[in-house]
């Protein structure tokens, strides 16, 4: 099981903030495919990876970043702090 | 070091006097407060989201790079989330070194760093409506300078 994790319009895109899910996807690439092959929300919050980033068990991470033994990940738009 | 994420309002002057008390062994302090901007001149409030728990992290690691690589004797960053009036202060960094050039280097890195690497959001409420603050490709490119 892993918790998957929405920030920002990507939360509200998809309607919500977070979900437990059962998967086997083998790195990051993999759970968008799956994500976005499961409703219009998810496929439209996925459309384009290159407008969004992702945290691997809260660190940044690259779409190829692997899985195993990942507890959390999040997606989120390109951050604006400061 | 000192890392506070926090809904609540500070005042950056009590921070900064009792930040230098702290760190009375530097010669130097550098801070830099950001404030809510009024761009479009109808800004009602500002609503910040943040990453509980990786917003921490991230910040904190990001001051103890700073404060390795620039010698730092102490170093302080708040940022708050929620929701926030406008020219109401968002954040906050303060640098203590010996001398004033790594105090300003290590303010101005730090700020690079939480611009695009801190799990922060900003979304701009006005009258017409909320829209999400784009990431800036100028803020994504500082980051290649240090």
């Amino acid at each position: 099981m892993i918790d998957v994790l929405y920030f920002a319009w990507v939360r509200e895109r998809i309607g919500l903030p977070k979900e437990r899910l059962d998967t086997s996807a083998a790195t990051v690439a993999d759970l968008v495919v799956e994500l976005a092959a499961r409703e219009e929300r998810y496929a439209l919050a996925f459309s384009d990876t290159s407008a969004l980033r992702v945290a691997v068990d809260q660190e940044l991470a690259d779409f190829d970043a692997p899985l195993d033994g990942v507890r959390e990940v999040a997606f989120f738009p390109p951050m604006t702090g400061g | 070091m000192s890392v506070r994420v926090q809904p609540e309002p500070f005042d950056a002057g009590a921070e900064l006097n009792a930040f230098a008390a702290r760190a009375s062994g530097a010669g130097a302090v550098v801070t830099f407060t950001g404030l809510v901007r009024d761009i479009s001149g109808g800004l009602a409030h500002m609503e910040i989201e943040h990453y509980p728990g990786m917003t921490e992290r991230a910040i904190s690691s990001i001051v103890a790079e700073a404060t390795e690589r620039f010698g730092l004797d102490a170093a302080l960053v708040i940022h708050r989330h929620g929701r926030l009036a406008p020219a109401e202060p968002i954040m906050m960094v303060a640098t203590a070194a010996r001398h004033r050039g790594s105090a300003f280097e290590a303010a101005v890195f730090l700020m690079d760093y939480l611009k695009s690497r801190a799990p922060f959001w900003k979304k701009e409420v006005t009258a017409d409506g909320a829209e999400w603050v784009a990431a800036r490709d100028e803020d994504e490119a500082a980051l290649s300078r240090w």
